[in-house]
């Protein structure tokens, strides 16, 4: 299958600092993938270079097999039509209510009435169990609640690719399976390629098609959950161990 | 020695950088302006903050401004014994010059630096890669409408604050010194021609696009600022960097404009 996103050799340094090291990355069209790291370790830098709004310092992006860093400014910005994104902050419009911020993107890149807005609107902040603040600021709500109505914003055009960073960090347990659930239904439903960072090892693998782990500035592995887990390749190997709980287990316990 | 060179080099490379970043923002930005969806309803919020918001300090000091050109025309005509023409003195001063002057380093103090801290800080939250990635152009939805309101509040605004200053300099020349009121307006009438007006209307016009262009240019590129541009200070910084950018560049193009419409 053609990929909906592929970065081939893509490096990036601050400073000193080599954060991407040689990143190939395969996004399958229509699939969830998983990107599980440290923090630190460019797990955003990823996502902002298939965004194309960073510039790697050498290495291709591609996205529907365009080079997004060779295309003019126009062609970029039909590419990003296709895109719903969730920043790692969440990035809210914070002199806008959450009624606003959520319907922006329906008043400024579709003709739709007000009404239909309104329906569109709440029935995505409902999915997203936001109810009865919309004319709330964001510097008014929870740190877990912009995180909802920023997935509610990122979904209001159905977009084809979604980006999601880190979308239940902060959370409880509660309210990051009720995203997870909401997340299942509308893919089942809208068939969208999602890139999701997450630290939510192991529940995250129940949703994902592929996981890949970013560690040491290269993806290790673009595979299967259950391969995953499996894996010989030490990093994901010891990403595995430490994540999945056999610090408790007698062997570490008797290590400790 | 070589380290000298090098420095020098790298922070001409610097400046040159910047002056074609915002080069590509103004282009970029009018760019924007002319091409459609219009909107009216940002652009009218935008007036209200540049324009409204800015009436009560503009009446104020056009009014003192006038005042004092009263007062110290007054007394210099007077010396020569030719107080009769202290209006075309204050109109043609406020008109021509103080008017279009104070009236944008007013603005500049008041909505340049506003608008630099408010962009400034979309910017470093991310909000403006936000509008990106929804492929909202940040130049449309959030420059642009601050443009078309500056292009239009500045010359009102000036407009404003000539009328308060002729008011002023009446106060203080006729009511306060007492001068001949006939003397006073028909010196005005006689004097003020279409070619003043239309200087005192043409500075404001570019005072405008300057002051928005600075102020919104310095907060749109925060995050490139050398050797910092990081959270709050990084704001404060530019929002200062943006006054006393916009404030130096008013002054010197008042006197290119002067030279080139005198
Ligand atoms: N603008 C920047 N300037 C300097 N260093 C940066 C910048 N952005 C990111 N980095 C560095 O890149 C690394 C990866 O960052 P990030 O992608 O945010 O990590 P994470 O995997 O936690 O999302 C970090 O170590 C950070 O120090
Ligand atoms: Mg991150």
């Amino acid at each position: 299958m053609k990929p909906a996103i592929e970065l081939k050799d893509v490096h990036k340094s601050y400073g000193t600092q080599h954060v991407l090291r040689g990143v190939n990355l395969s996004i399958p069209e229509g699939k969830t993938t998983i990107i599980v790291g440290g923090s630190g370790q460019g797990k955003s830098q990823i996502i902002k270079h298939s965004l194309g709004l960073i510039r790697p310092d050498s290495g291709t992006v591609k996205v529907f097999d365009k080079d997004i860093n060779a295309i003019n400014k126009k062609q970029l910005k039909e590419v990003r039509t296709h895109f719903g994104v969730l920043f790692q902050n969440s990035a809210l419009f914070d002199s806008m209510t959450v009624y606003d911020n959520v319907a922006l993107p329906l008043r400024e890149r579709t003709k739709f009435a007000e009404e239909k807005i309104s329906d569109i609107v709440h029935e995505k902040l409902e999915m997203m169990d936001v109810v009865g603040s919309d004319d709330k600021y964001p510097a008014q709500i929870s740190g877990g609640m912009k995180k909802r109505v920023g997935l509610a914003r990122a979904i209001v055009l159905d977009p084809k690719i979604i980006f999601f960073d880190e979308p239940t960090t902060g959370l409880d347990v509660e309210k990051s399976n009720e995203i997870y659930r909401a997340f299942f239904r509308t893919q089942a439903q809208l068939q969208y390629t999602a890139v999701i960072v997450s630290h939510d090892v192991p529940k995250i693998f129940k949703l994902a098609d592929y996981v890949s782990l970013l560690f040491d500035g290269v993806m290790q592995g673009c595979i299967t959950p259950e391969e995953f887990q499996l894996s010989e390749n030490p990093a994901i190997k010891s990403f595995v161990r430490e994540t999945m709980g056999e610090l408790y287990s007698s062997e570490v316990e008797g290590l400790l | 020695m070589m380290k000298v060179f090098e420095r020098l080099g790298s922070s001409a490379l610097l400046q040159f950088n910047e002056i074609g970043r915002m080069g590509i923002f103004l282009f970029y930005s009018f760019l924007s302006i002319v091409r459609p969806p219009y909107k009216p309803g940002p652009v009218i919020k935008q007036m209200y903050v540049i324009g409204s918001k800015s009436v009560f300090v503009i009446l104020f000091t056009g009014v003192f401004t006038g005042m004092v050109l009263g007062l110290q025309g007054y007394h210099t005509l007077s010396k020569v014994g030719a107080e009769g023409v202290l209006g075309s003195f204050v109109s043609l001063g406020l008109i021509r010059e103080l008017g279009p002057v104070l009236s944008a380093l007013m603005v500049t103090g008041r909505a340049g630096s506003a608008m630099c801290a408010e962009i400034g800080i979309m910017r470093i939250s991310e909000q403006i890669d936000a509008l990106d990635c929804m492929a909202i152009d940040p130049h449309k939805y959030v420059i642009a409408p601050k443009f078309i309101a500056g292009i239009i509040s500045m010359p009102l605004l000036t407009a404003i604050f000539d009328v308060m200053g002729i008011f002023g300099g009446y106060l203080v020349g006729v009511k306060l010194l007492g001068g001949n009121e006939g003397s006073f307006f028909t010196s005005m009438y006689n004097n003020v021609g279409a070619e003043d007006i239309y200087m005192g209307l043409m500075k404001p016009l570019c005072f405008g696009v300057l002051i928005i262009w600075i102020s919104s240019a310095k907060g749109f590129y925060v995050h490139m600022t050398k050797g910092g541009g990081f959270g709050a200070e990084g704001v404060s910084g530019v929002t200062t960097s943006a006054v006393v950018l916009s404030s130096v560049a008013i002054l010197l193009f008042d006197f290119f404009l002067t030279s080139i419409l005198i």
